[in-house]
């Protein structure tokens, strides 16, 4: 299959009054598997739309494969969508309904078939050919369902919340089968979702989005550690942000925080910001004081199994740490006075 | 019951236990709706059956009945002709229901609002009465043709046998279609459309395919519904004096040569027949079809907005199509309030004197209608509320059967039921009077009864299933029995829901002919819509009858707006209860 690229310049895109895209700018390499993450309302489903071609004719340029499709008809781009909903149509068989497309590309019959079995194959399903959709599990519409938009070669593959509608533990197979249907056809993907494991564990990219503007693109490990701003240090797992100023005396960097206390940072940082962010796995505890450790005291504690999750009352704000736990390993007691060591090598100030 | 006294328990224990059943109250009421459906509804209908296939003269079995129907021109052509009006009705209700179900589901437009209420209009008014003035409109000398003939010198058959009861029967029941169709088209979600666009389909074809199929279910319902309809009816045919139809001749067989001959037993069954047939049919094609596609979080069609000149064409469709479907409501209000009527495109003057005359004559007509509908109604919801309660809250055997039973009455046709009555029913004789029962009124109203019950049932049963069970045990836990937690909270939380059924059963059962023409035997006893047939006999009467037909209308414009009020009130006073 032949991979493109999309680029999107400028987009803006309103509903009515509302303004849902307000500007957004994109390069998406082909092959790549990229993400959109953001919570609802953010834009995310409302731009992939757009890039399918569905909705009201966003402001700004799309290039898919270096053409500009705005303004096309939905018919007329080689975009493969998957529907949150699967949106199989229920008077028509599997076979039909994956042979949909390509009849509406008035391939002969015999060439039909073989392609629709081939994309059966590829989802493993084709012992369900004959079945009609209301017939199948979740999972199975959900493979029909990209069998059905795979099966006309599209340029790019546009997955809209593909998961959610599956059930926990099913969810994780069909992400791993989703990655490796993409790997193994190489196919330009944008994968919409409002779950941050989901869209660590498959893309290559990612954008964050919130309030129709893209907040931060990057791959999973550059969001996750080096957060560009609060929205995407809180989106993407927990963080802990003390307030604070930067102090430069010299060479050396510290951060001082509300309630006076100081934590050094790597010299050589340009971090300026009134916030340090800190990942609750790089603070541990500890009940003697250190150099640069920060005091606090212990609100509140959750075992979770492989962790124990604290509360600890420091710097001005409630910080959240968690321990590995190890059997036989004591615990810290509600009330206990800590003290805290943050590895701030890592730290992001902001 | 058994056990609560001495006597009957003392006796219990002598006899062998399945003598003696242990009977509830409940078991007792199901068995009292049981008898009754099956005397007021099984055994009429039955005796029809029966009587088509028995020789007149020894009673014995055979086919022959069935064998002289079909070698009569007159039978063979009122089948075909009934056939082919039921057919050409549902293709031209289909013409008018398609535009404006599309129209309003697909695009943003303003006039959807003006079509969903005045699409219904048709409804409140039974169809014979606008036939007349759709006569005095479309007719050889009617407004449309006189205008067409002194611009173009020709004129257009609208009216000619037939083409009338097509005409009148479409643009009464297209709303059948309209509202499945268009329900069907709103339960589609929107992702199935985009789907197909995304798969390269699009316009006519994308119509076709995906969402005319996906909506096929809704149309079937609508469609078989008005081909029933349209078969069965009698009243239209009557009055736009065309005879060549089954309804029409089983109706003149049997008041003209007497109940004894069998061709209006054979056209019974044959009606029977197809009801069932159609609704077998549009059941079979909707099994495992449920096509409400619409997701959480997802919208009906994607509408769009009509570009300027689209927007001219769906305007002019759309007026085009409320003026031909309200003309017999214009027609009736001319009529009602003019002068002469004849030969001319309008009246040539306007009084009131029709309402008058109407006022002074027809006293008897509409306190015996309120009298009739009003026991048919209020015995339809007393025994709908029984029936709704047995099934959805017993476990008493055969609960299922009563359902089915009163919901059969929605196949049986008016001039079936109304011949089984009267073949039955003169048999009997009024207690006291002594005159044989089918000459009673009662009998009409218990007809109503049985025509209007699936209706008030349904109606019950939705009001029913609002109730909590929860509610209903919380009672039963506090120390009430049974019998008092139906009276203090069951019925009281049904309330609404009842009156709803009873309004829609009273002013539907107001205007029904098609049983009452058969069963009324004097003028004395005769509702409204006898009434209104009566008048529409004579051009004299035309006035006069017209503004029955106005009140008729009235009657059943208020009915159901009432109902419709009583439902939204209710739905809003239990919403803030309502867990979900």
């Amino acid at each position: 299959m032949k991979k493109a690229g999309i680029i999107i310049e400028n987009v803006h895109l309103s509903f009515g009054q509302t303004e849902v895209l307000k500007g957004v700018n994109l390069d998406i390499k082909p092959g790549e598997f990229f993400a959109f993450l953001g919570p609802s309302g953010s834009g995310k489903s409302t731009l992939l739309r757009a890039i399918a071609g569905f909705g009201p004719n966003p402001k700004g340029r799309i290039l898919i494969g270096g053409k500009d499709v705005v303004g096309l008809d939905p018919w007329k781009r080689n975009v493969g969508m998957v529907f949150q909903s699967y949106a199989l149509w229920p008077h028509m068989s599997v076979r039909d309904n994956v042979g949909f497309g390509l009849r509406e590309r008035k391939l002969p019959a015999a060439q039909i078939k073989t392609k629709v079995d081939a994309a059966l194959d590829l989802v493993e399903l084709a012992h369900l050919a004959d079945r009609m959709p209301n017939q199948l599990s979740g999972g199975q519409q959900q493979r029909i369902a990209l069998a059905r938009t795979i099966v006309v070669e599209p340029e790019v593959l546009l997955l809209d919340e593909p998961l959610s509608n599956l059930d926990a533990s099913l969810r994780v197979q069909m992400r791993r089968e989703l990655l490796r249907l993409q790997r193994q056809l190489g196919l330009t993907t944008i994968f919409v979702t409002h779950d941050q494991e989901e869209a660590n564990t498959t893309c290559d990219r990612m954008a964050v989005l919130d309030g129709g503007v893209i907040q931060q693109i990057g791959s999973p490990q550059q969001l996750y550690d080096t957060p560009e701003n609060l929205f995407v240090a809180n989106f993407l797992g927990t963080a802990n942000i003390l307030e604070g100023t930067v102090e430069i005396d010299g060479d050396a960097k510290r951060f001082l925080t509300k309630t006076g206390d100081s934590l050094s940072l790597p010299d050589g940082s340009g971090a300026v910001g009134t916030n340090i962010i800190l990942r609750p796995q790089n603070i541990s505890m500890s009940h003697k004081k250190a150099k640069n450790s920060l005091p606090g005291k212990v609100r509140h504690s959750e075992f979770l199994g492989s962790q124990i999750r604290y509360l600890v009352a420091a710097g001005g704000t409630e910080i959240v740490i968690d321990q590995s736990h190890r059997a036989g390993q004591d615990w810290f007691a509600t009330g206990a006075d800590v003290h805290l060591l943050a590895n701030t090598s890592t730290a992001v100030v902001l | 019951m058994s056990q609560n006294s001495p006597l009957s328990a003392g006796l219990a224990d002598r006899l062998p236990k399945w003598l003696v059943p242990n009977l509830s109250g409940l078991h007792i009421v199901a068995i009292f709706i049981a008898l009754l459906l099956i005397g007021l509804l099984l055994v009429p209908v039955a005796q029809v059956m029966i009587v088509a296939f028995q020789d007149p003269a020894t009673g014995a079995a055979t086919l022959q009945n069935f064998v002289d129907f079909f070698r009569t021109s007159l039978f063979r052509e009122s089948f075909w002709n009934s056939f082919y009006v039921s057919a050409m009705s549902v293709v031209f209700a289909t013409a008018i229901a398609l535009p404006l179900a599309y129209i309003t589901t697909r695009f943003h437009f303003s006039g959807s609002i003006l079509i969903q209420s005045l699409g219904f209009i048709p409804l409140i008014m039974p169809p014979f009465v606008g036939a007349v003035a759709m006569q005095l409109i479309f007719g050889r000398n009617g407004t449309v043709n006189l205008i067409i003939r002194e611009k173009f010198g020709f004129d257009i058959p609208f009216m000619d046998g037939l083409n009338g009861v097509i005409l009148v029967q479409s643009i009464h029941y297209f709303p059948f279609i309209l509202i499945n169709l268009s329900a069907s088209l709103r339960n589609i979600d929107r992702s199935m459309e985009e789907a197909a666009q995304n798969l390269g389909s699009h316009g006519l074809r994308l119509f076709r395919r995906i969402v005319f199929p996906l909506a096929m279910p809704g149309y079937i319902a609508g469609a078989a519904l008005v081909f029933i309809k349209v078969f069965d009816d009698l009243g239209t045919p009557l009055l736009l004096n065309v005879n060549n139809m089954l309804a029409p001749q089983a109706f003149l067989r049997i008041t003209s040569i007497g109940i004894s001959d069998p061709m209006g037993y054979v056209i019974s069954v044959i009606l029977v027949v197809f009801s069932i047939l159609s609704l077998w049919a549009s059941f079979l094609f909707m099994r495992g079809k449920d096509y409400a596609t619409v997701q959480k979080g997802g919208g009906g069609m994607a509408k769009r907005t009509l570009k300027t000149r689209e927007k001219f064409l769906a305007y002019g469709a759309v007026i085009f199509i409320l003026l031909l479907v309200l003309s017999p409501h214009i027609g009736l209000l001319l009529l009602s309030f003019g002068t002469i009527w004849s030969y001319a495109p309008l009246p040539d003057g306007y009084t009131l004197q029709n309402y008058v005359t109407m006022w002074e004559s027809s006293k008897t007509f509409i306190s015996n209608t309120v009298l009739y509908a009003g026991i048919a109604a209020t015995l339809d919801v007393i025994i709908g509320t029984a029936i709704a309660y047995i099934v959805l809250r017993t476990g008493i055997f055969g609960r299922k059967g009563l359902d089915y039973l009163a919901t059969a009455a929605l196949a049986v046709p008016g001039v079936v039921l109304g011949i089984g009555y009267l073949r039955i029913f003169n048999n009997f004789d009024v207690p006291f009077t002594g005159e044989p029962m089918a000459s009673w009124w009662v009998i009409i109203a218990l007809a109503l009864m049985i025509r209007r019950l699936p209706y008030a049932l349904r109606a019950c049963m939705a009001a029913l299933q609002q109730v909590s069970l929860a509610l209903e045990e919380a009672a039963e836990s506090l120390g009430a029995t049974k019998r008092r937690s139906i009276q203090k909270i069951v019925i009281p939380l049904m309330t609404g829901g009842i009156l709803a059924g009873f309004v829609t059963s009273f002013a539907t059962a107001a205007v029904e002919l098609s049983a009452t023409i058969m069963l009324v035997s004097s003028n004395s006893d005769a509702p409204l819509a006898y009434g209104i047939y009566l008048f529409m006999q004579t051009p004299s009467g035309r006035g006069a009858g017209a503004a029955l037909g106005i009140v008729a209308v009235i009657v059943v414009a208020i009915g159901t707006i009432a109902s419709q009020f009583i439902i939204e009130r209710d739905k809003k006073l239990k919403s803030p209860g309502d867990s979900h």
